[in-house]
C-alpha cells in the first residue's frame, strides 16, 4: 500500500472529521474501500468493510482492505459482530437500498457505539418540484435512476429519518447537509430538508 | 521449446524423523512426493503451499510426463492467479495417499509387505506435521501463503493453528470448521460401499491381487453427487434419456446414471485410486475438528493463528455451504484477525472451487497481488499482532 494519501470526496472528508483516531470502524457498503483506506492512513483506524458487489469486493481486496461479502440484510452484521465491537459503524449512501433500513439502523447501533450515515434527501425542492409539477417520480444527479430500475427502494427525507431516530430513541449527535457537489450553503442551514441534497448524520443510542 | 509446456517432475523427500501421529502410532520414517513450480527467491519469502482435496495429489499445475495437466492448472502457472513467475509453489501428496507419498500401498518396513489396512489412521494434524518437514527441507522459514480447497482448506486452517509463525496468509476455500453429521454420514456410506465389496478382503486386496472396484466406484459416485448442485445436474442432464424411449428395466436409461457410472468407473479403474487411501482420507475428514480441544470453541482454536485469512465459499455448494464458511469468518472476526470473505455465485456446487469463474478468479488474483505487494514493502515477516 502506498504511503501517499489518496484524494477523497468532500463527503468522505466530512466523515473523516467525525472519526476519532485509532478507533475501530466498520464500513457497510464499503465499495472499493477508499474511505477505509483513507481512514487507515490518516486516522490509524482498524476495522472491516462489508460489500455485496463482487467487482467492488475485488477492488477492496486489492486496496488491502479486510472486506466481508454480505448483503447487509437478515441481521448479517449481528451474526458476524458482537455488541459494541466498533467505535463507529459507517454507511454511506446505502441506507435507502437495504430491505429494512430501520432494522439495519438497530443492528448498526448494536455492534457500534456510534453510527455515521449518509443518504440522499428525497425532500429536496427538485424532487418535490418534479413530483408536484411533472407528476413523475424524480430523476436527478444524486438519484439518476428510473422508478422501475432504481436500487433505492427506501428513499426518505431528512425529516423522515429524524422521525425514525426519535421513535427509536436514537440521538442525532451531529448533522451536516450538503449539495450534490458536497458543499454547504447558508440556505441549507436554514431549510435543510428543502435545500440539502445529501445528509450526513452521526447518531447514537440515547443514554 | 516453450517454457510453459515444460514437463513437471515430481521429487521425493525421504524423512527419517519419526512422526508421532495423533492416533498414537509412530511412523519411523516416510516419504513425501511433491512438485514445485517457479523459483524460491533469495530470502525464501515467496513460497506457497497448496493443500489438495480428498482425491487430489501433488500434481497441481503444469503438465506431467503423461501429458496430464495438474488438477488446479487453471489457477496456478505463469500469469495465472497464483503466478509462478512471482511465487514458488509447492504441492505434496498427503501422507496416506496413493500417488507416491507413503501410504497403504507402500511397503511396511516391519513386515516387508504392503501396509494395506495396517497403515495407521492419519489426521489433518499429521499431514501438517509431515509437511512441516518438507518446509524445513526446502529452506522456507515462513510460507507466504497456504492455499487449499475443501479438505485442503481444512488443512490450511490446521497449519495456521498449529504453526502460526510459519503461515503469513491462509486461503481457505469451500471448507468447513468441522464435518456435519450429514457429511460424516456420506463418508460412512462411501466406506461401507468399499468395505462390503467382496474384493475388499479386509483391506488386503493388493495381496489378494485384486481391487474392490465396485465398492470404490460406488463410493466415488456418492461423493461426486455431493460435489454437484441440483441446479447444475438439472441443466446438464435433466431427465434426458440415452435411448429414445423408456426401456422399463434396470439398465442405464437416464444420462445422469450413465455419467455417474462413468465417474465411478474412471476413479476405480483408470485412475486406480487406492481403496484404503479413500477410507483413510474420509476418516481424516471426519476427525477434523480443531475446536474440539478448545472447549469446542472455534474462536479459541483460531486465537493462536496470526495469519491473514481469505475465506471463499460458493453459493450452490451444499457439501460445505457458505454458512460453514461464515462460521470460520465469524471466529476470525471474534479474534480481530485480518480476514476477507467472498461468497461466489456459482451453480457448480462444491466442484466450483476447481472451475473457472470470473468473480472467484478476480478475488484470488487480487488477494495474491496483495501478498506480493506486502512482500515488496515489508519483506520476510509481517506484523504479528
Amino acid at each position: 500500500m502506498s504511503a501517499t494519501t489518496l484524494p477523497i470526496s468532500p463527503e468522505f472528508k466530512l466523515i473523516s472529521d467525525w472519526i476519532t483516531p485509532n478507533s475501530r470502524v466498520l464500513d457497510l457498503g464499503c465499495g472499493d474501500g477508499k474511505l477505509l483506506t483513507h481512514l487507515i492512513q490518516t486516522h490509524k483506524i482498524t476495522g472491516y468493510g462489508m460489500e455485496l458487489d463482487p467487482d467492488r469486493n475485488i477492488q477492496a481486496i486489492k486496496a488491502g482492505i479486510n472486506v466481508i461479502q454480505s448483503n447487509l440484510n437478515n441481521h448479517d452484521i449481528c451474526h458476524y459482530f458482537d455488541e459494541d465491537s466498533f467505535d463507529f459503524v459507517i454507511m454511506t449512501q446505502a441506507l435507502q437500498v437495504v430491505r429494512r433500513p430501520d432494522e439495519l439502523l438497530d443492528d448498526m447501533l448494536a455492534v457500534g457505539k456510534q453510527s455515521i450515515i449518509t443518504f440522499p434527501n428525497f425532500g429536496h425542492w427538485r424532487m418535490r418540484a418534479q413530483l408536484a409539477f411533472k407528476g413523475r417520480m424524480p430523476e436527478t444527479e444524486t438519484l439518476p435512476y428510473h422508478w422501475y430500475d432504481t436500487p433505492n427502494i427506501h428513499l426518505c427525507t431528512f425529516n423522515d429519518f429524524e422521525d425514525l431516530c426519535e421513535s427509536k430513541g436514537i440521538e442525532v449527535v451531529e448533522r451536516a447537509v450538503v449539495n450534490s457537489e458536497h458543499r454547504s450553503t447558508l440556505g441549507m442551514k436554514i431549510a435543510p430538508n428543502l435545500l440539502g441534497e445529501v445528509a450526513l448524520y452521526k447518531v447514537q443510542k440515547k443514554v | 521449446m516453450n517454457q510453459t509446456t515444460d514437463v513437471t517432475e515430481p521429487k521425493i523427500l525421504q524423512i527419517d524423523t519419526p512422526l508421532e501421529m495423533v492416533s498414537g502410532s509412530t511412523l519411523p520414517k516416510y516419504e513425501l512426493i511433491y512438485e514445485t513450480y517457479g523459483e524460491l527467491n533469495a530470502d525464501a519469502s515467496n513460497a506457497i503451499l497448496i493443500c489438495h482435496a480428498l482425491s487430489g495429489d501433488h500434481h497441481v499445475a503444469g503438465v506431467d510426463a503423461d501429458g496430464k495437466p495438474g488438477w488446479w492448472n487453471g489457477y496456478i502457472g505463469p500469469g495465472k492467479p497464483i503466478d509462478t513467475d512471482k511465487f514458488f509453489v509447492v504441492c505434496s501428496n498427503n501422507l496416506g495417499g496413493c500417488r507416491g507419498s507413503t501410504g497403504p500401498t507402500s511397503i511396511n518396513p516391519e513386515t516387508g509387505k504392503v501396509y494395506g489396512p495396517d497403515f495407521p489412521i492419519v489426521t489433518c494434524r499429521d499431514w501438517v506435521n509431515s509437511q512441516n518437514e518438507l518446509r524445513k527441507h526446502l529452506g522456507i522459514d515462513q510460507w507466504a501463503a497456504l492455499v487449499g480447497g475443501s479438505m485442503g482448506g481444512m488443512q490450511v486452517m490446521q497449519w495456521a493453528i498449529d504453526y502460526p509463525e510459519k503461515v503469513r496468509h491462509a486461503v481457505v476455500i469451500a471448507a468447513a470448521p468441522k464435518l456435519s453429521a450429514q457429511n460424516i454420514a456420506f463418508n460412512e456410506v462411501a466406506r461401507r460401499a468399499i468395505m462390503s465389496d467382496p474384493d475388499f478382503h479386509d483391506g488386503r486386496f493388493i495381496e489378494a491381487n485384486t481391487t474392490p472396484k465396485q465398492g470404490l466406484a460406488l463410493a466415488r459416485m456418492l461423493g461426486h453427487l455431493t460435489y454437484l448442485s441440483d441446479d447444475m445436474m438439472g441443466s446438464k442432464f435433466g431427465r434426458e434419456l440415452r435411448e429414445e424411449k423408456l426401456q422399463y428395466n434396470y439398465e442405464v436409461e437416464f444420462q445422469v446414471e450413465s455419467y455417474l457410472r462413468y465417474q465411478g468407473e474412471k476413479f476405480a479403474t483408470k485412475q486406480n485410486f487406492d481403496a484404503n487411501t479413500y477410507l483413510l482420507m474420509t476418516k481424516a475428514l471426519d476427525y477434523f475438528d480443531p475446536a474440539a480441544e478448545f472447549d469446542h470453541d472455534l474462536t479459541k482454536a483460531l486465537a493462536k493463528a496470526t495469519a491473514k485469512f481469505l475465506v471463499i465459499s460458493f453459493t450452490s455448494d451444499w457439501r460445505f455451504s457458505p454458512e460453514r464458511s461464515h462460521e470460520i469468518v465469524k471466529a476470525l472476526l471474534d479474534n480481530d484477525a485480518d480476514v476477507s470473505y467472498a461468497e461466489v455465485t456459482s451453480q457448480h456446487g462444491h466442484d466450483a472451487f476447481l472451475l473457472p469463474n470470473e468473480h472467484y478468479e478476480g478475488v484470488f488474483r487480487a488477494y495474491m497481488q496483495r501478498i506480493e505487494d506486502e512482500m515488496q514493502t515489508s519483506p520476510k515477516t509481517e506484523k504479528q499482532s
